[in-house]
């Protein structure tokens, strides 16, 4: 029997629903309409020349080439240190840890998720005063200090999806490794890994979204509003997110914002195309536990 | 197994041992490092000055509390308006919606997770600032409230997915057991779904929380950062995060550093406990009492 209260409460769901979703609309169709305007080769290049730009034999100084170029590079650096390291941390938790240790362990991974970025870039920035004051004086914020904090931040994203993903295999697929008298790593390495990939590969996909557009940790560890071209892992950066930032408060000029319109656009494009990618992954994994 | 076989598998053992130690170490180092730099504060006595509600750096006062009441008020009403939404979005994506629609509702929402941040404050600095400064045509829009609405709609899909996961796992039958009794599809929700999913409630509410607090560019960027307590919605305030991103990018005198890692170390233990307690109350009696299978 339907009552008023029903019907209230049904309103109010789709209220909730219908105002997310135009919420969301407006956020996009107001950066789509900004920044499409300004898509185009010279809001990346500027007045270089595209090709000599991409060779890094001339220097850009109009565009947000530098800013797109330290970004991977800091997707990339960071990826490299995390992600391996999370693979093998949701390994062990999922199949090798005891309970008490999963337990503890697991603790430190939630802890270390919780912490906000901007406490993680504190961090770095701590590490280069206390580095100047014992072992390296000449420390100072560069690149490689933020690629460590950034993969400290997206390192328990890693654990956590590794560890779903091997939790969710089928109990079939866990008794044919021990079936088959295979050891333990080889049942983990040829059994369990090769089934987990899918969910594993999605969360890491999601890890280098996530270290693409935090800003907090980089702004204390490194990276600055114009730097060039990142000359090496010990240097200053510039970062899409960050020029963003930069960009809302003291834009000089209307190009000036529409550059930073263009640039909000290009970082979105790159999450978002990560996150299509991940939850093709992670979708045509349920699908695969589906139909076994 | 031979012997080869063994010592290639402890070995193999001990390594994944030592990478799953890293996040454990790196929790530890950073919780030390913290203390560390915040110790010259309990020995010289510099802790009262940095717990009080002033903050005038050149007349040497370096009170944090107007950052942390800017931090909780502003979490608090970020998470009183996205809370009750998404358990709306949830009611909506369980029970009302056709099959389609709810799932639309969840791929949305889950997208909106990968909007980055400073997305949110940029778009809001040019769509909702200026509204908010002509609608109600007080101060310049930079405020509690601009923050506080960017801020929901930022902790919105988390709060909405950690819920949402929970209700999944409640087991089928109980639905069905309500499905029976002839319960209106609101009726299921809030007399038998959401009792039975409570505890994800907590959760969800703790990290949502959570989000709002840690979040850095939100305030940053829309709450205007006048280091004082509000006296309402259209006054700036200054939240902790804020606090360390604009001192350690101006100020060099050494207070003002400490008063920093003072915050820091707060926001750090705030988030300890917030996991420690999920943790205590996931643990605790009677959970998984209408959870299916694992």
């Amino acid at each position: 029997m339907k009552t008023a209260a029903d019907l209230l409460l049904t309103a109010y769901a789709w209220f909730c629903a219908i105002a997310v979703f135009l919420a969301t609309s407006f956020l996009l169709g107001f950066l789509f309409k900004r920044g499409m305007g300004v898509m185009h080769p010279s809001l990346f290049f500027g007045d270089t020349p595209w090709f000599s730009a991409l060779l890094g034999a001339s220097p850009v100084f109009e565009g947000i080439w530098p800013a797109l170029v330290g970004t991977l590079a800091l997707v990339l650096v960071s990826s490299v240190m995390a992600i391996p390291v999370g693979i093998a941390s949701g390994i062990y938790l999922s199949e090798y840890a005891s309970a008490r240790v999963r337990s503890m362990l697991g603790f430190a991974v939630d802890v270390l998720s919780g912490t906000p970025s901007i406490v993680m870039g504190l961090f770095g920035f701590t590490m280069i005063l206390f580095l100047r004051k014992t072992a390296l004086p000449q420390a100072r914020p560069s690149l490689f200090l933020a690629a460590v904090c950034i993969a400290l931040l997206i390192l328990p994203y890693v654990i956590r999806t590794t560890q779903t993903a091997m939790e969710a295999i089928p109990e079939h697929l866990r008794l044919l490794g021990p079936s088959l008298g295979l050891t333990r790593w080889h049942h983990v390495r040829h059994v369990l890994l090769p089934s987990a990939s899918r969910g594993i590969l999605s969360g890491a996909i999601l890890a280098l979204g996530r270290a693409s557009e935090d800003t907090a940790v980089i702004m204390l560890t490194g990276v600055v509003a114009r730097a060039g071209l990142p000359a090496s892992l010990w240097d200053k950066f510039e970062a899409l997110p960050f020029r963003i930032y930069t960009l809302a408060a003291e834009h000089r000029s209307v190009q000036e914002l529409d550059q930073g319109f263009g640039m909000a656009l290009v970082l979105l494009l790159m999450t978002g195309s990560l996150f299509a990618v991940a939850s093709f992954l992670q979708r045509s994994l349920e699908k695969r536990w589906k139909t076994t | 197994m031979n012997h080869v076989q063994l010592v290639r598998e402890r070995w193999i053992r001990r390594s994944l041992l030592i990478a799953t130690g890293i996040s454990a170490g790196a929790i530890l180092f950073i919780f030390v490092l913290l203390v560390y730099f915040c110790l010259p504060l309990i020995t010289s006595g510099g802790m009262s000055s940095v717990l009080s509600w002033q903050w005038k750096p050149f007349a040497g006062e370096f009170g944090i509390l107007p950052m942390c009441a800017g931090s909780l008020l502003l979490s608090v009403f970020a998470l009183g308006l996205a809370f009750p939404a998404a358990i709306g979005i949830c009611g909506f994506a369980t029970v009302l919606a056709a099959r389609s629609l709810a799932r639309f509702t969840l791929v949305l929402v889950h997208f909106m997770t990968s909007i980055p941040t400073v997305i949110y404050g940029f778009v809001s600095v040019f769509l909702l600032v200026p509204l908010v400064r002509d609608w109600f045509s007080t101060g310049t829009g930079f405020s509690f409230l601009t923050a506080g609405l960017s801020l929901s709609l930022l902790i919105l899909p988390t709060i909405v997915l950690v819920f949402h996961a929970r209700l999944q796992q409640i087991d089928p039958a109980l639905r069905l057991a309500a499905e029976a009794m002839g319960l209106t599809p609101v009726r299921q929700f809030l007399h038998v779904l959401v009792p039975a999913a409570s505890r994800g409630l907590v959760v969800a509410a703790i990290l949502g929380f959570g989000r709002a607090i840690g979040d850095t560019l939100i305030s940053l960027m829309l709450a205007g950062n006048a280091p004082r307590i509000p006296d309402s919605l259209f006054d700036s305030i200054r939240t902790l995060t804020a606090h360390i991103a604009l001192v350690l990018a101006t100020d060099s005198q050494s207070m003002s550093y400490r008063s920093v890692f003072a915050s820091g170390l707060i926001l750090f233990l705030l988030m300890g406990a917030a996991n420690f307690f999920i943790r205590r109350m996931d643990r605790g009696p009677g959970e998984n009492r209408y959870e299916n299978g694992r």
